[in-house]
């Protein structure tokens, strides 16, 4: 059962209907015992870093994320959902979830028109469970963001995009894999990477 | 640019003689496969009648668009915004509600974010070169000019605005360039060209008088001289070609 998490932050209608174009049969849940049972968990989300750690607490999920995550569980966090993967934010004073090691930054230079938004290429870093760095097709991926992910290790840097810099647009640890961009907003390119997850 | 009037799609020709060209969801499914970049859907007739946002439309459009879009028509609320962002819209687009509730749109940029809500122009050229802008409502011309009304978005808080040719609109003669010009002397925010564009040459003067990106209507919706309805939309290698092409 594939599960998207509920906890009060951004579009979960879209998430579903992508994940369905890609083969997967989504519940959308808030219900920590759903939560548990899950073979594979969506966290998705959009606004605040403390807003979405905040519902995460508020709706008694954190167990039962744990729990699943314990279980070696494949999780993709989508934007807001991927950076709490992470120890802590720039954004705000709550702790990340701290299942990957790395911290979310603002976008601080002077000229950067922030937050970066609009359609961007993503030039995958090695080949993983979500990109095939062989194929040479462009992969174009949307994004709406004013922080961005910095790993401390580059090895779990899936793949790259730039704006004003390079930064990890997409990251993993083990079977915890987080994306920057909004793959349920991305045509086809969103859709086979959820394929390919769903095949994780 | 999609314009809704009573749940089903139409197109204008200078902002009046509006034609039913087919089904909102039908051009959505469409264009998804065509893999358009972004969708703006307005419903023209909300304001005036005073109707509220049609959420189930917009359920429906998320269902179907696999691509950012963004709303319009009738949002006066904040209330009405959340439901709109809620439910599937990546930003919503004010209009009327710049000039007449100044002060809940910046309520608005506040709660949701500037990239959140987009400011839609409507710029009429008057004489002398001049450019007012339009009140579609009230088919009258505003009070305050290009230049205020711009800094107006501005100070609002609205993230992105996009300039429509009340002249070009529907008439695909190209896009009204000093109207984009003028804009883009009186504002650093993203800038959206609107009105007019018949080809992706059009676009490139778009770009070259300032433009950030580029929108069209009745080039995505009619085809031909006889102005058959037929959704289309340019490869992204057409598209690339242009934008390079502009970089030299």
């Amino acid at each position: 059962m594939i599960v998207i998490v509920d906890y009060g932050v951004g579009n979960l209608g879209s998430v579903a209907s992508m994940l369905r174009r890609a083969g997967g049969d989504p519940v959308v849940s808030c219900d920590p015992d759903v939560i548990s049972r899950a073979d594979k968990l969506i966290l998705p989300g959009v606004g605040a870093f403390d807003r979405a750690m905040n519902g995460l607490e508020e709706r008694h999920l954190l167990p039962a994320l744990q729990e699943v995550v314990a279980r070696e569980t494949p999780v993709l966090g989508i934007c807001l959902g991927a950076q709490i993967l992470g120890r802590k934010s720039e954004e705000g004073i709550c702790a990340g979830l701290g299942w990957l090691d790395m911290e979310v930054k603002k976008f601080s230079s002077k000229d950067l028109r922030v937050p970066h938004m609009g359609w961007n290429t993503v030039t995958p870093a090695k080949n993983s469970l979500l990109f095939d760095a062989i194929s040479t097709e462009e992969q174009r991926f949307y994004f709406v963001h004013s922080y961005y992910m910095q790993c401390r290790n580059e090895e779990n840097i899936l793949a790259i995009s730039s704006y004003g810099k390079d930064f990890a647009c997409a990251v993993s640890c083990g079977h915890i894999y987080g994306v920057q961009f909004h793959p349920e907003k991305s045509h086809r390119f969103g859709m086979n990477l959820f394929k390919r997850f769903l095949d994780v | 640019m999609l314009l809704l009037s009573d749940g089903g799609l139409v197109k204008s020709k200078n902002f009046q003689d509006c034609r039913y060209v087919g089904d909102a969801l039908n051009a959505v499914r469409i264009f998804s496969e065509k893999e358009a970049d972004e969708l703006v859907f307005l419903d023209i007739e909300a304001t005036r009648r005073g109707a509220s946002p049609d959420i189930e439309m917009i359920k429906a459009i998320a269902s179907e668009a696999y691509m950012p879009f963004a709303y319009g028509g009738g949002v006066r609320t904040l209330q009405q915004a959340e439901n709109i962002l809620r439910n599937g819209a990546e930003k919503i687009v004010l209009n009327d509600a710049i000039f007449s509730i100044p002060h809940i749109v910046e309520e608005m940029t506040k709660e949701f974010g500037s990239q959140a809500v987009v400011a839609c122009i409507d710029v009429k050229r008057i004489i002398f070169g001049k450019y007012a802008i339009f009140s579609y409502k009230d088919r009258t011309l505003r009070k305050p000019d290009l230049v205020t009304s711009i800094s107006l978005c501005e100070n609002l808080g609205c993230g992105e605005i996009i300039v429509q040719s009340v002249d070009h609109d529907g008439q695909r003669t190209g896009y009204d360039v000093p109207s984009i010009q003028r804009t883009r002397k009186a504002t650093s925010l993203p800038l959206v060209a609107l009105g007019g564009a018949r080809s992706v040459e059009d676009f490139r003067a778009a770009f070259q008088a300032g433009a950030d990106a580029v929108a069209a209507g009745s080039m995505f919706i009619f085809w031909g001289k006889y102005q058959a309805v037929l959704i289309n939309y340019p490869t992204s290698q057409e598209i690339r070609s242009i934008l390079h092409a502009d970089m030299h």
